[in-house]
């Protein structure tokens, strides 16, 4: 293979899966004329989570339930809400779970910080078990 | 020291395999509701095609009612339907059906063939009464208390033993 397949086969398969990643549910009769809104509605939506299919933003997935709540969010933004406005009303009814990204509080601390401590405890173990091995090294250095 | 140094490895072990087979009991469908001991939505929604009466939130107050959300298309309210219509039967309790997301004429059809267990029927053809309930699926029933607010919520179909054991209890205890 020369070089200018390569370079084919590469562009090819980016663009394959640039296409997909940017792959979304709105139907263009859901669309708001006004892009900045538009723009806003699509923020919103990749942000929301679909409880039907709970992997997915309502943006991206075809669920009815996802249809409606995007048709809800562009309607609160056309009546002039602010974006958090639009979250709340949405969180109000379906909770916090419907935010991909979870929110900071009480409740949810251990999710954040989590990670870190057991970080800390693993580090603690590894620093714990390899001090012994570590030391007759240094020991043996200074001899 | 040696001992502990191996123990904790085993016990962060084990915790992890716990919480992960909890995890593994639990449905992710059945998200808590926003709306247990809020009052509920404020709707005043339409008769369904073929009735003459709609459904409205001031219908609610001064009696516990359940609140059903079904549809004609819906597979589980089939399963649900036997259960609700001896409720109705019986007169244990009120029920108000919210027929969601149906085609005009399909909900009154649907209960032709299957019979009617609803006091009160209010149609929701755009799903907009549905979100304000926190609605993620159909069937999906409120227990609602005399003042109006929400005090329970279930997802799924309403099934003999979650009547006895949790739904009827409940109104009983919302009666006094």
């Amino acid at each position: 293979m020369n070089f200018k397949a390569v370079n084919i086969l590469v562009s090819g398969l980016l663009m394959l899966f640039l296409g997909l990643s940017a792959a979304w549910a709105v139907e263009p009769e859901e669309m708001l004329d006004d892009p900045v809104l538009e723009a806003r509605a699509r923020d919103i939506s990749q942000h929301l989570r679909c409880v039907v299919c709970q992997n997915q933003s309502i943006d991206e997935s075809t669920a009815p339930l996802a249809k409606d709540l995007r048709l809800v969010i562009r309607e609160r933004l056309t009546l002039g809400d602010s974006n958090t406005e639009v979250v709340t009303f949405v969180v109000d009814r379906y909770g916090d779970f419907v935010l991909l990204k979870p929110p900071f509080q009480g409740d949810t601390y251990f999710l954040w910080f989590g990670p870190f401590v057991i970080l800390l405890l693993g580090g603690g173990l590894v620093f714990y078990y390899f001090r012994k091995v570590l030391k007759p090294a240094r020991g043996k250095k200074g001899k | 020291m040696k001992r502990l140094g191996f123990y904790i490895p085993v016990i962060i072990f084990a915790s992890v395999v716990l919480y992960m087979a909890i995890g593994l009991t639990l449905d992710p469908s059945k998200l808590p509701s926003t709306l247990i001991d809020k009052p509920a939505p404020v709707f005043d929604l339409a008769a369904i095609e073929g009735q003459s009466v709609g459904f409205k939130t001031e219908d609610l107050l001064g009696q516990v009612s359940l609140i059903n959300y079904w549809g004609s298309w819906c597979e589980g309210c089939v399963y649900e339907h036997p259960i609700l219509m001896e409720i109705a039967r019986r007169d244990l309790v009120p029920i108000y059906g919210i027929d969601w997301k149906d085609p005009p004429g399909e909900g009154m059809k649907w209960l032709n063939d299957n019979g009617n267990p609803y006091t009160l029927i209010g149609d929701d053809p755009e799903g907009r009464t549905a979100i304000d309930f926190g609605i993620t699926g159909a069937p999906e029933s409120f227990i609602v208390d005399k003042e109006g607010r929400i005090r329970y919520k279930y997802v799924g179909p309403i099934t003999p033993e979650v009547w006895k054991e949790i739904i009827y209890p409940m109104i009983q205890e919302l009666r006094k």
